[in-house]
């Protein structure tokens, strides 16, 4: 309990004291992520709205697919993207394996699958209300996937801070394309789980304590939009 | 005189027709059998109890839905060109943006030029009377204003043909009547309209044709005085105007 209690203290005083090993680790770790929510949104985004507005043969099948791949875990994400960017992989010639660069694709595809379903659901709510009423304007599906999109950008902005949530608080797929090296690709997670493996809990307990940090604050942007969606303007002014 | 004389026969020209037209949802059979020849310039209301497939009816005008049977557009004269088609729905989807971006929204889906887009939304939002709310956001106004709304960002396509979805279902004395001169003052341009309705008293106000759907038939379409003078009106249309509402099957 005392030595609890010890880690506990110290955590603090790493986080209040701004200590460069961490604010290191957490930097890397926001840049990786936030690299791999936009990548991964951007094609997330428009795929689950286009899926959501357009019609085609096997539509079933890969929904039911994508709907599969929400459950997909990370470590094996972390695995294809080894076996990709590994020297004997098709990819190994780039020599991304165990730099941030890995970590970001192996992020992106993580949170691809996420983005892609909440959006095509988001698009699919908004589709009932008016799809009838912009294909009578002249929207073709694209266009309309787009449009729906603006309209929901609120719900669509959820979505995107939902999946940065993902990627910053995964570590099967960072720890395993990045290798978890010192000062180049040790990002939060693998830190706490290196760290605690180590016994040195005051700087995992200092990490968890940011990760919890970055989380909340999470929360509280997806709250902000959501209510922003919803008050009316003078509420906002 | 000349050009009064070309005008007065082109407005009489056919604009589309239908030829036993129907309409399936899955299994169920919409509408059926429908044949109907839109003039140029009339003006015609569809009335039926709910469920007799007045909407189904606007949507295969318009060409959002898939028809069985013939649609036919007819190229205007002395234009050359197939008529353009715009609708106003029951309820108006508005996106949650402000009230001038929903006009341009619509002439950016027609490829509208960026230069001619905000002059043509600047007209129609004067012409429905929304000029000084144009900053405001769509999803605030009244039921009235947002169904002007509609009419503008329907409008300011420049259809030729305005389809009409009860326009003035759930609005307040004041907003019906507002909607109804923007309606007149359309149809008074030269727009053809076509629209659905339950209230029988703008029907006669504004119609110059009625035409009476059940159960996915169209079984009467009359001019607006014969209609409502009975002669000639088949018994389903008869009880419909003594306010025996048949129950949709």
């Amino acid at each position: 309990m005392s030595s609890l209690g010890a880690s506990v203290a110290t955590a603090f005083e790493l986080v209040l004291g701004a200590d460069t090993r961490l604010a290191q680790t957490v930097l890397l770790s926001l840049q990786v992520s936030g690299t791999a929510t936009l990548v991964g949104s951007a094609l997330g985004l428009v795929a689950g709205a286009w899926l959501a507005t357009t019609r085609f043969a096997g539509q079933r099948v890969v929904v039911a697919l994508l709907n599969t791949l929400l459950a997909l875990p990370s470590v094996v994400v972390g695995l294809l993207v080894y076996l990709l960017l590994s020297r004997a992989g098709p990819l190994g010639e780039l020599g991304l394996l165990f730099t941030p660069a890995a970590m970001v694709v192996a992020q992106s595809i993580l949170v691809v699958p996420l983005v892609t379903a909440l959006a095509r659901r988001l698009v699919i709510d908004a589709l009932a209300e008016g799809g009838d009423q912009l294909r009578s304007l002249g929207a073709g599906s694209l266009a309309l996937a787009l449009v729906l999109l603006v309209h929901q950008r609120f719900g669509a902005l959820t979505v995107v801070l939902t999946a940065f949530g993902r990627a910053i608080a995964e570590v099967g797929a960072v720890m395993i394309v990045g290798g978890n090296i010192d000062g180049v690709t040790r990002v939060m997670t693998t830190t706490i789980a290196l760290e605690t493996s180590k016994g040195d809990l005051p700087l995992a307990l200092a990490l968890g304590i940011v990760l919890l940090a970055v989380v909340g604050l999470l929360n509280a942007l997806v709250a902000l939009a959501q209510s922003r969606s919803t008050l009316p303007r003078e509420a906002l002014a | 005189m000349g050009d009064e004389v070309h005008g007065a026969l082109a407005m009489k020209a056919p604009l589309l027709t239908l030829r036993a037209a129907g309409l399936r949802h899955g299994r169920r059979v919409v509408l059926d059998g429908v044949d109907l020849e839109l003039q140029r310039g009339e003006r015609l209301a569809l009335v039926g109890a709910n469920g007799a497939g007045k909407t189904s009816l606007l949507l295969l005008l318009h060409g959002l839905a898939e028809v069985t049977g013939r649609r036919e557009l007819h190229a205007l004269e002395p234009e050359g060109r197939e008529p353009r088609i715009a609708m106003s729905f029951q309820r108006p989807f508005l996106l949650d943006l402000t009230v001038r971006r929903n006009v341009l929204l619509g002439l950016w889906l027609q490829r509208v030029p960026r230069a001619e887009r905000a002059v043509r939304c600047a007209q129609a939002l004067e012409r429905a009377g929304l000029a000084t709310l144009a900053g405001r956001r769509a999803r605030e106004l009244s039921g009235g204003q947002q169904q002007r709304l509609a009419l503008a960002r329907a409008w300011a396509l420049r259809p030729d043909l305005l389809l009409l979805d009860e326009p003035t279902a759930n609005l307040d004395p004041t907003a019906k009547r507002e909607v109804e001169a923007l309606i007149a003052s359309f149809a008074h341009d030269g727009i053809t309209v076509v629209m659905a309705t339950h209230n029988l008293g703008q029907a006669k106000r504004l119609a110059t044709r009625v035409a009476y759907l059940e159960a996915g038939r169209l079984v009467a379409a009359l001019p607006v005085d014969h209609f409502f003078d009975g002669g000639g009106l088949p018994d389903a249309a008869h009880r419909f105007l003594r306010g025996e509402l048949p129950w949709p099957t």
